[in-house]
């Protein structure tokens, strides 16, 4: 093709004005061993374009996916949880008077003990995490010594 | 539609939905990862899907919105980090030297901004209609062109910039 043509067509190009087939024609010249030494600029760009058609993927893809089933799983637990508190607070209303109480002081001062001794427990679970931060202490006394 | 009537429908379109993700996520696993979930998505909409034209540009639509979304989450950024690394300023002068060498184009489409980027795959890797770009992107036709106008001739003066430096 001529140059000047190349070149009117270059112009529409980067005007966005081209249609597919000239955009074609502008790969196909570009591809070409003759492509005029003040357009070599453009070979690569051209070139470019053309190889990235080619990339494709070899990864086998499949339509199942396993979070169906998780959702399942989940949905299932929902219903069983609702059926487990719709029994207890059917009852509930029956025998209110057993709800935590003690006759002897001495068992419900025991059992209270044994409610702390369990959040205690707990709490302290929680708070080793927090021994880490020790560590960062230590380092930034390494550095920013007080 | 069974499940292998769809994957054979979509064959062609799987690998449009890769390149549109790895131009956007840079990294091939990344892609690889958006093009499954894209799958999945499309086909439990498989009730909806009708003429093959329109489950292209559905699921193109997906993609993009779903690459963008990754991008936006911290992690992706992460990866968009590491891969943008690939030319560092040490080999830069030996690229300048090859002129031919494409990964400059690469770089400089990595460098676009996300609408600009995706209309230069779809325009000039897929070599998609006006009509279909502007549906996909769920822009006016008008609006395309004037984007990938810009982006064309971003990515020309940047090449200009690289051959005259190449020169001088």
């Amino acid at each position: 093709m001529e140059l000047h043509n190349i070149n009117e067509l270059l112009d529409k190009y980067f005007d966005g004005k081209t249609t597919l087939a000239e955009e074609k024609q502008l790969k196909a010249y570009f591809s070409s061993d003759d492509v005029a030494p003040e357009l070599a600029q453009f070979k690569p760009l051209f070139g470019y374009y053309t190889i990235e058609q080619k990339s494709e993927t070899q990864k086998i893809f499949k339509l199942n996916k396993k979070s169906n089933k998780q959702w399942l799983w989940a949905a299932a637990t929902v219903v069983i949880m609702i059926g487990i508190g719709l029994t207890v607070l059917q009852k509930n209303p029956n025998q209110p008077e057993q709800l935590g109480t003690f006759d002897n002081p001495e068992i419900a001062y025991q059992e209270a003990q044994k409610a702390f001794q369990l959040i205690a427990e707990n709490l302290n679970k929680g708070k080793q995490n927090i021994k880490y931060l020790e560590e960062f202490e230590n380092s930034k006394n390494r550095i920013f010594q007080p | 539609m069974s499940s292998k009537e769809f994957l054979e429908l979509i064959l062609p379109i799987k690998q449009k939905i890769f390149r549109l993700s790895k131009r956007l996520l840079t990294s091939t696993e990344e892609a690889e990862d958006a093009t499954q979930e894209i799958l999945i998505k499309a086909w439990n909409k498989n009730t909806k899907l009708k003429s093959y034209n329109s489950i292209e540009a559905m699921m193109m639509t997906m993609t993009k919105n779903y690459c963008l979304d990754r991008l936006k989450s911290k992690q992706a950024s992460n990866l968009r980090i590491v891969h943008t690394n690939y030319t560092n300023r040490e080999n830069l002068e030996k690229q300048t030297e090859d002129r031919d060498n494409l990964s400059w184009v690469e770089k400089i489409v990595s460098e676009l901004p996300e609408a600009q980027k995706m209309i230069i795959q779809l325009r000039e890797i897929e070599e998609l209609e006006f009509e279909e770009i502007a549906q996909i992107m769920q822009m006016s036709e008008t609006n395309v062109r004037v984007t990938l106008s810009r982006a064309r001739k971003t990515i020309k003066e940047k090449m200009s910039k690289i051959s005259n430096y190449g020169i001088a």
